[in-house]
């Protein structure tokens, strides 16, 4: 029973078709915990956005029901449902000025004058905007309206926050600046978060946990560090973070381990065995780029392969070596710009190796 | 510093050839400046011919007052002088005598008689009745011999109202549109209750107008908003139904309302079936207030679905769904966030609406009857009709002041750059 107390947002088999020929969200099952930060995270069309707005109340799920707070809340319409939410484009109201704004959602819960007055100067402090409150949105920077846009959703203290891309319209730093602003905002108010992006570096700095979302299903839910280190099919490696891919066939499998041939003639490799169908299938090795070294010598690790280089690219901390391997001309090591690094030429054949724990043996 | 514009020694900046940096680039604009001048010159040229001189021409018409001072000249001469307490010396009607003769050789004294008709009626016919005998007149004293040509000679008033004629410039179609004259002694006074006809019109006009204007909003938002949020395949189709009568000719569709709305027409003939009215009891729907008002929004609708539908347009439904989210019931996030933002469409479809309504004429003609017809119908009936063109030009003048004093206002309470028109 605690369980359930702790458990604030509930997707229960839920699916979601806007033509009654296509499922747009297949089979979609979620516990948010109290006080987590949740992303969704996927491509456009992934269905994310979707399942946000059916939380929101604003999309009727076809199929499946979800609680809030173990009410379902499938028939309650959304101005009942008491959750904040900061749109894409922010969504402030442009004839009222910012305090009007955030006055709003507790003008309709029927706030006193002098109450509301105080909240939401409390809020504008919160966002660092004290003595924005007689501007109109028009006014304001992309940021601040930002800042304005998140404040206005929690200024009635709901205990759940839904953010469709919040940042996808602000530049680059500034959006660095507000994911670690809107990160403190969550652990000081101790409120829900559910957060919707396309952006991983976004996802992987706010979160809790990530749900990774492909054609309409959760590919992965898990930490940040454990999707990135422990992806558990070849789209979830592939979206998250910069990957090389091998292709081959499963020969044996011992244990937690099996050995592939590749395919384009590279030999026989030794990988973890995470996501396969068997002695005989296809498969896809996963491998992160720092963690493949560059002119070791034969035998220091598990595998190791001939490559020629094709391309470097001095990036500064690192030099980005695209390399051909066994038919794979795509395949990519970083070599740390550390004292005494291996250094290469183009068209230099060398090799390259890998210990089995970091190559993943994935779908195909 | 080598890359700073040079200055010389007065500040005034350089070009790179020393010449001032104003005058280059002014140099430069010019060709842009004379290309623009060249594109718009068609419509401008269009325009001043079409428009703005026949609007200055009978604008000047209303207050134009040729015909005794050009026509009896040598009675506004001899009139100069007269202090107007009493009936004129013997001079004043030796001189009025020569115009009268010469008036009716050219036969031109009839437009005199016109024209002071319009002042006080019964002076045509002295006029031109004094003119014809005046032929016979062929030695003075002229006083008395013009005296008994017709009595109104006597008359201290008949002398009073040529007098004010002679100037070349009148206030007097002015005056008659707002239902006001000159009294026996000179002086501006309203017309008696019964013979006031044009003030009750323009109110009548601005009364009627104003109805069409707010059943249109009534009757366009809705459908603006339907336009605004359905999927763009179905709203091109109903923008087509919208835009339906405006391919159709003006007179077709008024017509066809008579079709409609007539005593055994369409709508009537329903409620009989239906049992609403006794056959007996017929609805008078045309040829009165009603008509007019049903064909004139039927007919104006599409003025105020337009700008309503281009602002709705731009405001996304994000804004609503925040104020759901917000906890906003959807009237009341609909009056407090979705309208505000209309307020510019409404705004601009009204003022269009309206300066198109109070100016109507074809349709309130055809259906108005008695009741149903605006000022603009009395305007085209001095035009066509009586041919007191003055009376027209002042009619008309007085619409165009009250179009550009709401536009005024409009500008000074909402803003006319807030206009959307689509």
């Amino acid at each position: 029973m605690s369980e359930a107390t702790d458990t604030l947002v509930k997707f229960e088999s839920v699916q979601k078709s806007y033509d009654g020929e296509t499922l747009v969200v297949k089979d979609f099952n979620l516990d948010v915990a109290r006080g987590e930060f949740v992303t969704m995270l996927g491509p456009s069309g992934s269905g994310k956005t979707t399942c946000l707005m059916m939380l929101a109340g604003f999309e009727p799920a076809t199929h499946g029901e979800i609680y809030l707070d173990g009410i379902p809340i499938n028939n309650v319409p959304p101005h009942k449902r008491g959750i904040g939410m900061v749109f894409q484009n922010y969504a402030l109201f442009p004839h009222m000025t910012v305090a009007e704004n955030l006055a709003f959602p507790l003008q309709v819960r029927g706030m006193g004058k002098s109450e509301t007055a105080e909240k939401v100067t409390g809020a504008l402090d919160m966002v660092r905007l004290g003595g924005f409150g007689d501007r109109r949105p028009a006014q304001l920077s992309g940021g601040q309206q930002q800042r304005v846009a998140v404040a206005r959703a929690l200024v009635f203290r709901p205990q759940l926050v839904l953010m469709d891309e919040p940042l996808g319209a602000l530049d680059k730093n500034l959006r660095e600046e507000m994911q670690y602003e809107i990160k403190h905002i969550h652990e000081e108010l101790q409120v829900t978060m559910v957060y919707v992006t396309h952006d991983q570096s976004e996802a992987l700095t706010m979160s809790n946990r990530i749900a990774v979302f492909d054609d309409g299903i959760v590919q992965q839910l898990a930490p940040p560090d454990e999707l990135y280190e422990k992806p558990m099919n070849a789209f979830v490696a592939g979206f998250i973070g910069e990957n090389n891919r091998l292709y081959g066939e499963v020969k044996a499998i011992e244990g937690d381990f099996c050995h592939v041939e590749l395919e384009g003639g590279g030999g026989m490799v030794k990988a973890l065995s995470v996501n396969v169908n068997g002695v005989g299938s296809r498969t896809t090795l996963s491998l992160r780029p720092e963690r493949v070294t560059i002119g070791a010598a034969q035998g220091q690790s598990t595998n190791s392969l001939e490559a020629k280089v094709e391309e470097l690219i001095y990036l500064g901390d690192h030099i980005r070596s695209r390399v051909s391997l066994s038919g794979n001309n795509e395949f990519i090591v970083k070599v740390p710009n550390s004292h005494g690094h291996v250094h290469l030429k183009e068209g230099e054949v060398t090799q390259i190796g890998w210990e089995a724990e970091d190559c993943r043996a994935l779908d195909a | 510093m080598g890359m700073a514009a040079d200055t010389a020694d007065n500040g005034v900046v350089l070009a790179a050839d020393g010449r001032p940096l104003k005058d280059s680039l002014n140099r430069a604009l010019r060709k842009n400046r004379m290309r623009a001048v060249m594109l718009v010159a068609p419509l401008l040229l269009f325009v001043l011919f079409s428009f703005l001189i026949p609007i200055f021409n009978m604008t000047l018409r209303s207050v134009d007052n040729w015909h005794v001072g050009t026509l009896m000249p040598a009675t506004t001469a001899a009139l100069a002088t007269w202090d107007g307490k009493d009936i004129p010396e013997e001079s004043v009607f030796a001189a009025l005598v020569v115009d009268l003769q010469a008036g009716a050789k050219s036969r031109q004294i009839g437009k005199v008689g016109t024209r002071l008709n319009y002042e006080k009626s019964g002076m045509r016919s002295m006029i031109t009745s004094s003119a014809r005998k005046s032929k016979k007149l062929t030695s003075g004293p002229y006083k008395a011999k013009v005296l008994k040509m017709h009595k109104k000679w006597k008359d201290l008033e008949t002398w009073t109202v040529i007098k004010r004629n002679t100037a070349p410039y009148t206030v007097g179609y002015y005056l008659n549109a707002l239902d006001m004259k000159y009294d026996k002694t000179g002086e501006i006074v309203m017309q008696p209750e019964n013979r006031r006809i044009y003030g009750k019109l323009f109110w009548r006009t601005f009364a009627i107008s104003l109805a069409i204007t707010m059943i249109c909003v009534v009757l366009a938002y809705p459908i603006s908003f339907l336009l605004a949020t359905l999927p763009l395949r179905y709203s091109n189709l109903l923008m087509i139904f919208v835009l339906l009568p405006f391919w159709t000719s003006l007179l077709v569709r008024t017509t066809a309302w008579i079709a409609m709305l007539q005593s055994q027409g369409v709508l009537n003939d329903l409620f009989v079936f239906f049992g609403f009215v006794d056959d007996q009891n017929r609805l008078q729907l045309i040829h009165n207030l009603t008509g007019t008002i049903i064909a004139m929004t039927h007919i104006l609708l599409p003025f105020m679905v337009l700008p309503l539908y281009s602002v709705m347009k731009t405001i996304p439904p994000t804004y609503m769904r925040a104020a759901l989210s917000l906890g906003a019931n959807p009237f009341v996030a609909f009056v407090r966030v979705y309208m505000p933002q209309t307020l510019s469409g409404i705004g601009a479809g009204s003022v269009l609406v309206f300066i198109l309504s109070i100016g109507y004429y074809i349709t309130p003609a055809l259906v108005g009857g008695t009741d149903g017809t605006l000022i603009s119908n009395q305007i085209a009936y001095h035009m066509q009709s009586s041919l007191n063109w003055g009376l027209a030009g002042a009619l008309g003048a007085l619409l165009l002041a009250s179009v550009l004093a709401l536009y005024f206002l409009y500008n000074k309470i909402v803003g006319i750059d807030n206009m959307k028109l689509g």
